[in-house]
């Protein structure tokens, strides 16, 4: 072999996977002559510009700099936040992070390999009983990325489920996950119809109809009716719940939910922009098969010995190929794990009495503000934690004012309801946070 | 044994014409021993129409899931409702208490198209 031919076959570098060889190979192929000839569309003054950044620093000026950024962040805690909108803050005890960080458990996927993944299966075993529990629910998987993708897998399962093509929304369903919906439906053509509030009518069509449960601005829809105008179109009920407020209100099982989804953050994930969060999906046994995602199930080995393993993998993509029920099958375990941490370090009474500060804090917040001369609360529509204020100005300009008191106001739902302002508050807020809101509030009205 | 009075498709379906006019289909010995196992068998409604050659159900086993198509065009006249419970009845008995649905089939001359016993045992011996 000469000198020439030697280099041919070298890699130009350990992260090259291809030789010098190769790359003629394929240029050949595909007609160009050199591999600069693949970017001569680029005009060439975009083609690799100089970058105006500056020179290096030392490792402590950077953490330095870092920490300069870093303060120009407004932080709840530091800031009183009455965000929500669908990522809550709520108090994350240490001992979720404390085990889920735990090298044993530090992995966010589900386990084929059953013989060395015992104590990760079990949690999520746990995690799917939970959310049974919570929502009343026949069965569970191990979780979907977040709440508005499991809505969306929600719908091609009902879409399954049924053999129909078209869908009813209620308007009060987070704009958010409508959004997602959107997308989702786009490509396999499902028809997106969109109920009004109290005047909804399913027909034949419809292959479900989704409700939130508290609705987007946090008050209660009576389900009653709109259940029984689903099921007798042939269609499925699909809720849309928040799990903290499974631990004082009635589980939409009770009121004929065929398939439940919530965002699962709320459960010992600090709110964060983009994730990652865990979508709980929980649905009525008949539909098993047609479930999306993971399942973790018990057994017994060949000792007689109970034990976890996955479950109808059938259902799943490295089986059933294209006909597969869902395209998610990875769940984010991890963040699964800590919601299981949570529910079991919270317990049952735990879980009440959150829910219970929530209630009273939020309903607490609501009458001092509706007292406030210029602002207005519907006190007589049932609400959980968040509620809408009608404010006398923009809740673009009261947010900006707000913020120079060291308080992050609420999301602006004014396209929806006249200078509405979406006011989320719970156990975390406490009393002298709310009092500041509401005189920052009078004042900001006064002023105006 | 395949049945030699049966008729089969290459999907390795089986169809036997039964004395009120309809007909009685399933899957072959050789498809079941394949498949393994049999865990779930999803079967149309009655009622629902099938064309010959085309998707009519879907069977599952520890291994596979698989479509089952219509070796005959035709509406179904009875799903076997024993496999809900008893999906094992597809490898115990394929040919008998296995069998899948029942159809009305619109235009018999379908069987014609269809393979015997020995050109099926042939078939699979390519396989």
């Amino acid at each position: 072999m000469s000198a020439d031919q030697n280099q041919d076959l070298k890699f130009s570098s350990p992260y090259t996977p291809n030789t010098e060889n190769d790359r003629r190979e394929m240029l050949a192929a595909i007609g160009v002559k050199t591999v600069d000839d693949l970017f001569k569309d680029i005009p060439e003054t975009y083609l690799n510009p100089e970058l105006k950044i500056p020179d290096a620093i030392s490792e402590m000026e950077l953490v330095k700099e870092m920490e300069k950024l870093a303060g120009l962040n407004a932080v709840p805690g530091d800031y009183a936040s009455f965000l929500g909108s669908g990522a809550y803050r709520h108090f994350i005890p240490s001992i979720v992070n404390r085990l889920a960080l735990r090298s044993e458990f530090m992995t966010c996927y589900t386990p084929y390999q059953p013989e060395v993944s015992q104590g990760t299966l079990q949690v999520h075993f746990e995690f799917q009983s939970m959310v049974c529990q919570l929502t009343g629910m026949d069965v569970a998987n191990a979780g979907m990325y977040d709440g508005s993708t499991a809505l969306s897998e929600a719908v091609l399962m009902a879409c399954r489920v049924t053999k129909k093509s078209a869908i009813n929304v209620m308007d009060s369903v987070s704009p958010h996950y409508r959004d997602v919906l959107k997308t989702f439906l786009d490509a396999p053509g499902i028809k997106i119809d969109s109920a009004k509030d109290g005047f909804v009518s399913s027909n034949e069509s419809h292959a479900c109809l989704i409700v939130q449960q508290p609705n987007y601005f946090g008050y209660f829809e009576d389900l009653t009716e709109l259940s029984n105008e689903i099921h007798k179109a042939g269609g499925l009920l699909i809720v849309v719940t928040d799990p903290i407020s499974l631990g004082m209100y009635k589980p939409p099982a009770d009121y004929g939910a065929d398939i439940v989804v919530a965002e699962g953050q709320s459960l010992g994930i600090s709110p964060s922009y983009g994730g990652p969060y865990v979508g709980l999906f929980a649905c009525k046994q008949d539909y098993i098969r047609q479930m999306p995602g993971r399942i973790v199930g018990r057994t017994k080995d060949t000792n007689g010995e109970s034990g976890y393993v996955l479950t109808l993998q059938t259902r799943e993509q490295h089986i059933r190929r294209d006909r597969a029920t869902s395209n998610i099958c990875t769940s984010v375990g991890l963040i699964a794990l800590m919601s299981t941490i949570y529910m079991i370090s919270q317990g049952k009474q735990g879980l009440k009495h959150i829910a219970n500060l929530c209630y009273q804090k939020a309903h607490y917040a609501a009458s001092q503000i509706n007292d406030i001369q210029g602002y207005s609360v519907n006190l007589d529509k049932p609400f959980f934690r968040e509620f809408v204020i009608s404010c006398p100005i923009s809740p673009d300009k009261i947010n900006k004012n707000l913020l120079s008191k060291k308080i992050i106001g609420g999301i602006d739902v004014s396209s929806q309801t006249k200078n509405g302002m979406l006011i989320c508050v719970t156990e975390t807020n406490s009393r002298q946070e709310i009092d500041s809101l509401v005189t920052a509030l009078r004042e900001i009205g006064e002023e105006n | 044994m395949n049945p030699s009075e049966f008729k089969y498709s290459e999907e390795h379906e089986w169809v036997n014409s039964e004395n009120n006019g309809e007909v009685i289909v399933g899957i072959t010995d050789f498809a079941a021993e394949t498949l393994g196992d049999v865990v779930f068998v999803e079967l149309p409604d009655v009622g629902a129409e099938v064309k010959q050659f085309t998707k009519f159900g879907e069977i599952e086993s520890v291994k596979a899931v698989s479509d089952l198509y219509s070796p005959i065009s035709g509406s179904i006249v009875k799903v076997n409702e024993n496999l809900v419970s008893k999906p094992e009845l597809v490898n115990q008995d394929a040919y008998g208490d296995g069998w899948l649905i029942k159809i009305l089939p619109t235009n018999l001359q379908e069987l014609d198209s269809l393979m015997s016993s020995t050109d099926y045992k042939k078939f699979t011996e390519s396989q």
